[in-house]
């Protein structure tokens, strides 16, 4: 288990803890109770960090290295029910991209997601979460291959961004962008989007036009990351940490502002904790969001989630 | 020895007597073309000696597209408001101020509906004065409601960006903006109404990621950078030397990103005749 700085606290008493273990396991000595003091103080610590969490922590946690990833989440949910789908039809199969089919009870859906690597190997190979244009097109072709069969899409949103490459402007990042946002807002089946970890501007938005958006609850979403922002506005990398702050980024500010409908809540400490229950915890809430959806005709469904997004934005009249 | 002899020591001569050359005379183009500053409006802003297209606004957009330059504003008085109280090294309201004072604009982007050639058009037009032409609920709210007209009128619509992109002082009510004028214009396909992207000198980052890359065409003007990531962004995270001419309108439109790009002076003839072309109207002389 990697930790970030302000966790440190914490492993510091998980290692006493073991040590403590350790001994009452090759030595003679009674340390039940010493052991328990520790436990103790660490629920206490742990409670103490995450209840206090800066936005800029948040947004660190979002990028934890043990982190589930799409893949990870589909595969728990799914299991060997999941069948890949490759390639966008034009040009080539973006790995930072993923997307296929897979069944939660008796219900299929398809699944769209980018995806991170969790090594430096899989990290290039996934060129670490930013999808090129044939990927927001190979997500299209997924999503409009599920309308056609009357099936939900559930997307899940992870990236730093969209990728800024040379290739990327020529093949037209801008574009593709674009058209999966509108071919999304009327998109005949229900769209539900969970966003797993970082939620950065059009690159995440490409993919999470949705009828129901939930976020993670240490997960960011927002127009740009802080260090971009800071690097802009501040015109240096240091204001990371104010930038974070003032672009309400969390999930509870999003959900103040209505731009997300609901918050999940993860395990103390965050997802990778215990990865079980937040697989679990997002499975059931596809089930029951898809529950509300199911009933909408598809013309009901469109016309809601136009009304929802055309209502966005505060302005003086 | 000199030559002339001061009778007065130091300059006597008072500002108002001072035989400047006004500002605002003479126009300087990149390539150092020097034009006449009413030449220059006269020529639709574009350097006659070199071409060079400058960038100009909402204002001179409207003369040259609406006849007689006369056309409704819509919801003019539509501002900005803080809801996120954004501060970074100046306040977000102090910003918007400073953006009215010097630009005279409410915010960075002007509807005006109006006859061109004769036939109705709604015109959106982006002011890239104010704040980099960046769009905030304002933006996306004008957009949008300048879809409703075209909407309810039946006429077609113009969309002019020029635009660094989202506005971050509004952060994500910024980034939802992308999926609310795509709503509108999703809407206006459904009704077959046309609609037309002409991207200008820059066309960046959030505008460019929708309603600029949505048009039944995307047309440009010459040279102009248009692009989804900056130059600067791309550089930096590549590593590589861009090549020449990168995002540029040519570059895009031998990309496949653009249907044409016009000369401003043909601006108008242009989109009319795509107009009744699509309409299936007799053409307009």
């Amino acid at each position: 288990m990697e930790y970030l700085e302000f966790e440190l606290p914490i492993k510091e008493l998980e290692e006493q803890l073991q040590k403590c273990r350790i001994i009452g396991e090759e030595s003679e000595v009674d340390v039940t109770e010493t052991c328990k003091n520790i436990e103790s103080k660490l629920k206490e610590t742990q409670k103490e960090i995450y209840k206090n969490l800066t936005p800029w922590q948040r947004v660190q946690l979002s990028r934890h290295p043990n982190r589930p990833y799409t893949l990870d989440y589909i595969k728990a949910i799914c299991g060997d029910t999941f069948l890949e789908l490759h390639g966008d039809r034009s040009f080539k199969d973006d790995k930072a991209m993923i997307g296929g089919l897979g069944k939660i009870g008796d219900q299929s859906y398809m699944f769209i997601g980018q995806q991170k690597g969790y090594n430096t190997k899989t990290r290039q190979y996934r060129n670490f979460g930013m999808a090129n244009p044939e990927g927001y097109r190979k997500a299209l072709r997924l999503m409009k291959s599920a309308e056609k069969f009357g099936i939900p899409v559930v997307t899940l949103l992870d990236t730093p961004g969209a990728y800024p490459g040379l290739e990327a402007e020529e093949r037209g990042q801008g574009e593709a962008i674009a058209r999966n946002i509108l071919e999304m807002t009327r998109l005949k089946v229900p769209v539900i989007t969970i966003v797993i970890g970082e939620g950065a501007s059009g690159g995440a938005l490409g993919i999470g036009v949705g009828d129901v958006v939930l976020m993670l609850e240490n997960t960011w979403y927002s127009v740009i990351s802080p260090e971009s922002c800071s690097s802009i506005l501040w015109r240096s990398w240091e204001y990371k940490e104010q930038a974070a702050e003032a672009l309400k980024l969390t999930a509870s500010d999003m959900k103040k502002l209505k731009l997300v409908d609901e918050i999940i809540k993860e395990p103390l400490g965050g997802a990778h904790r215990d990865r079980e229950k937040t697989f679990t915890t997002v499975s059931n809430t596809i089930v029951k969001v898809y529950e509300d959806l199911k009933n909408l005709s598809p013309e009901e469904l469109v016309s809601k989630r136009m009304d929802k997004y055309s209502n966005m934005g505060v302005f003086k009249d | 020895m000199s030559w002339f002899k001061r009778k007065t020591k130091g300059i006597t001569t008072t500002t108002e007597e001072k035989k400047d050359t006004p500002r605002g005379l003479w126009y300087k183009s990149p390539t150092g073309k020097i034009v006449d500053a009413e030449e220059l409006e006269r020529n639709f802003y574009v350097s006659p000696e070199d071409g060079y297209h400058v960038r100009i606004g909402s204002k001179e957009y409207f003369e040259i597209l609406f006849d007689d330059n006369k056309f409704t504003e819509l919801d003019a008085n539509l501002e900005s408001k803080d809801p996120l109280k954004f501060e970074d090294t100046k306040k977000y309201p102090e910003r918007l101020k400073s953006a009215q004072d010097k630009t005279k604009l409410k915010d960075a982007v002007r509807v005006g509906v109006g006859k061109s050639k004769g036939k109705d058009l709604v015109v959106a037009c982006m002011d890239f004065a104010f704040i980099g032409g960046s769009m905030g609920s304002v933006v996306g709210e004008k957009i949008a409601r300048a879809a409703d007209y075209s909407l309810k009128h039946n006429i077609p619509l113009m969309v002019i960006s020029k635009s660094g992109g989202a506005r971050m002082m509004e952060a994500a009510l910024s980034l939802m903006q992308l999926a609310k004028t795509s709503v509108k214009l999703a809407q206006l396909a459904d009704a077959q109404i046309p609609y037309i992207s002409l991207c200008t000198d820059p066309t960046t980052g959030g505008t460019t990621a929708s309603f600029a890359m949505l048009g039944d065409i995307n047309i440009s003007e010459p040279g102009a950078l248009i692009g989804f990531a900056g130059p600067r962004i791309v550089r930096d995270t590549t590593g590589k030397e861009l090549p020449e001419g990168f995002q540029t309108a040519e570059f895009l439109l031998e990309h496949g990103f653009l249907d044409f790009i016009t000369v401003r002076k043909e601006l108008k003839n242009k989109v009319n005749q795509y107009l009744d072309l699509i309409l299936n109207q007799p053409l307009r002389a």
